[in-house]
């Protein structure tokens, strides 16, 4: 076996480019373009000519040496006889377009053109919200009326993902938390010798703000990435569109289940999470802080009221549509390919979370003027 | 009999499946080098899953699969990774990476197994891509691609290596008839300009007969091979009702068979 090679001879009517060896384009390409070019110079006004009577195997290695000789005789304007070659080569040869088409660089957009290309895309984006606001309203009434098409298995299949699925997280995230604010309580309230006082900040701080936070938190994270990157997969698979061919709502047979379960699941997840939360800072409290269970118990029962639990649950209840309007419809809007499956799981989540905590300050706020 | 030798690829006795259920059993063939080859049969009958087979994606329960007289499945992972270089796969619908351009989806396989400069990879990319007539699609992205495109990308990439043996799952289902005739000589050209093998996985007929030269027939109630041998053979001499009722496209006589025939529809 030898390796690629041809030697170009000048003769009368142009140059005879003689082909010999193996040519396999795992190897390496032979004809860098300078040489080309010397033998379209050599060629004058002659043509390019083979011979290739002693080539050995061949692949699309010797096609590109050829493509690349026969662009560079075009561009010269000599003739180019391929009559020589083997007539597999020839054949293959004629496959590829003589002239590929040069990629002409257009002139990028000017800043007015970006400009206005982003204002349409903000523009169309706001729409787009829009649109889907109202087909969810529209869908609403619908539900008023009894005509919905949502289905119920798959309504309770999405509360047993977005709720008992989600339990063990929800509690491990808030035994930590409350613990965790037991922790720091402490240091600070030692100082003034008011110990005891850590059962009334962790009461306060986890029904009113933590527990339903945190929850949130962690269910942007995990429901919400999953509602958007599974409807982008649909979208990526036609399933969408096969769904709107048939003349299901999509946003009753995939989005009212979703947004249902989570509205339905956040505020069980909040209290849970308010005990699961208590009790971890009933643990700091009691073993390591040294107070007595039923200091803690009592402090909290001063600190915690009612319209404190029921702030938490209403706040709960707003994270988990948000959370799941957000991922829907993220995920509807998403691209086709796979590489967009998880930018929508991505921006899901991040949205998600920014919106939770944009709420909760906005709650914050409100309460504060209510004095609440 | 063939000799080992005169086979690129030579199956004896194969079994395959999916854990303890056997799709077909017992199926022997022989693929001449330089023969377009067909894996024929209805819908559900295996012929995907033989192919799994043959690249390697699927062990066989049982027998041998040949590769230029070398037991494939019988070598260590390495090797048969070696053997697989050897081999183009077109997926059905191109399997084309999405989150890379055609050109980079060609590219790939140049960059992992060669040790080519960029120069020599665009240069061969760009022949790969002109080949199947898509140069000018290069910078495109899969899902802006058309599906008789993303084919005919699949094919470019796997082609990108100079395979010996092509392997095509289903080419010309899902194109117009004129992409798919388009698609066929296409692969005519290829098989005699670079002389590769071609297995290729069909129940399109008028591919079948248009450009395969010898073949194999699976049946999904037999499972296994009741007929060997060229689509336009089969179509003339074979008496087999199955086969005769494929390349008819007709329904099964009742006296025929119990239950229906090979259902041609999807």
């Amino acid at each position: 076996m030898s390796g690629a090679d041809w030697h170009a001879d000048p003769d009368g009517q142009g140059v005879l480019v003689t082909l010999t060896g193996d040519w396999s384009a795992r190897d390496g390409l032979a004809g860098d373009p300078g040489a080309v070019d010397a033998v379209v110079k050599q060629a004058g006004s002659g043509g390019l000519r083979f011979d290739g009577g002693a080539l050995g195997s061949w692949d699309s290695g010797l096609l590109v040496f050829l493509a690349g000789l026969r662009e560079a005789a075009q561009a010269a304007g000599i003739g180019f006889d391929d009559g020589g070659l083997p007539v597999a080569a020839r054949r293959l040869l004629a496959l590829v377009p003589l002239a590929p088409p040069a990629a002409t660089p257009r002139p990028g957009p000017g800043p007015v053109a970006r400009l206005g290309t982003a204002a349409i895309g903000v523009w169309s984006g706001f729409l787009s919200v829009n649109a889907f606001t109202g087909e969810l309203v529209l869908r609403l009434g619908a539900m008023a009326r009894g005509r919905l098409t949502m289905r119920g298995r798959d309504l309770l299949a999405c509360v047993k993902e977005a709720g008992i699925d989600a339990l063990v997280i929800v509690s491990i995230v808030n035994i930590l938390v409350g613990g965790i604010l037991a922790f720091v309580g402490a240091i600070q309230l030692r100082k003034f010798g008011a110990d005891i006082y850590v059962a009334n900040l962790v009461g306060i701080a986890v029904v009113r703000e933590m527990a339903a936070l945190m929850t949130a938190i962690v269910m942007a994270g995990r429901t919400g990435g999953a509602y958007a990157a599974h409807i982008a997969t649909m979208q990526g698979n036609e399933e969408i569109d096969a769904l709107r061919a048939i003349g299901i709502p999509v946003v009753d047979y995939l989005l009212f289940p979703r947004i249902g379960a989570l509205c339905f699941t956040m505020p069980f997840l909040y209290l849970y999470g308010a005990a699961v939360a208590l009790f971890g800072g009933f643990l700091v409290a009691v073993l390591m802080l040294h107070l007595t269970p039923g200091q803690f118990m009592s402090h909290v029962r001063d600190a915690v009221n009612f319209n404190q639990v029921l702030f938490g649950l209403v706040k709960s209840l707003t994270f988990g549509a948000a959370i799941a309007l957000i991922g829907c419809r993220v995920g509807l809007s998403a691209g086709r390919s796979a590489a967009d499956v998880g930018r929508a799981a991505t921006s899901a989540v991040v949205i998600g979370i920014v919106w939770v905590i944009a709420l909760d300050a906005m709650f914050a706020v409100c309460a504060n003027a209510l004095q609440f | 009999m063939t000799e080992p030798s005169a086979a690129k690829i030579m199956a004896t006795k194969l079994s395959f499946g999916y854990g303890a259920r056997t799709v077909q059993d017992d199926v022997s063939f022989t693929v001449k080098p330089g023969s377009i080859f067909a894996i024929m049969g209805g819908s559900g009958c295996g012929k995907s899953t033989l192919m799994k087979v043959l690249i390697g994606l699927l062990r066989p329960q049982n027998g041998t699969v040949l590769v230029d007289g070398e037991d494939y499945w019988g070598a260590d992972e390495t090797r048969r990774t070696e053997i697989g270089r050897r081999f183009g796969v077109v997926f059905q619908s191109g399997a084309l990476w999405s989150s890379m351009n055609a050109a980079e989806n060609v590219a790939l396989p140049l960059r992992m197994f060669t040790k080519l400069d960029d120069a020599a990879i665009s240069a061969l990319v760009r022949l790969k891509l002109s080949l199947v007539g898509l140069d000018p699609a290069g910078a495109m992205m899969p899902a802006d691609l058309s599906g008789g495109m993303r084919k005919r990308a699949g094919l470019a990439r796997a082609l990108s290596l100079d395979p010996e043996i092509l392997f095509l799952d289903e080419p010309s289902a899902g194109l117009d008839p004129v992409s798919a005739k388009r698609f066929d000589d296409l692969i005519l050209e290829l098989r005699d300009g670079f002389g590769v093998t071609v297995v290729m996985v069909s129940h399109e007929l008028p591919s079948l007969l248009e450009i395969c030269d010898d073949g194999v027939f699976l049946d999904a109630e037999a499972h296994t091979a009741i007929a060997h041998g060229a689509p336009r053979e089969l179509l003339e001499s074979c008496s087999h009702p199955t086969v005769k009722a494929f390349m008819n496209r007709t329904r099964l006589e009742p006296a025929d068979t119990t239950k229906g025939g090979p259902d041609g529809k999807r």
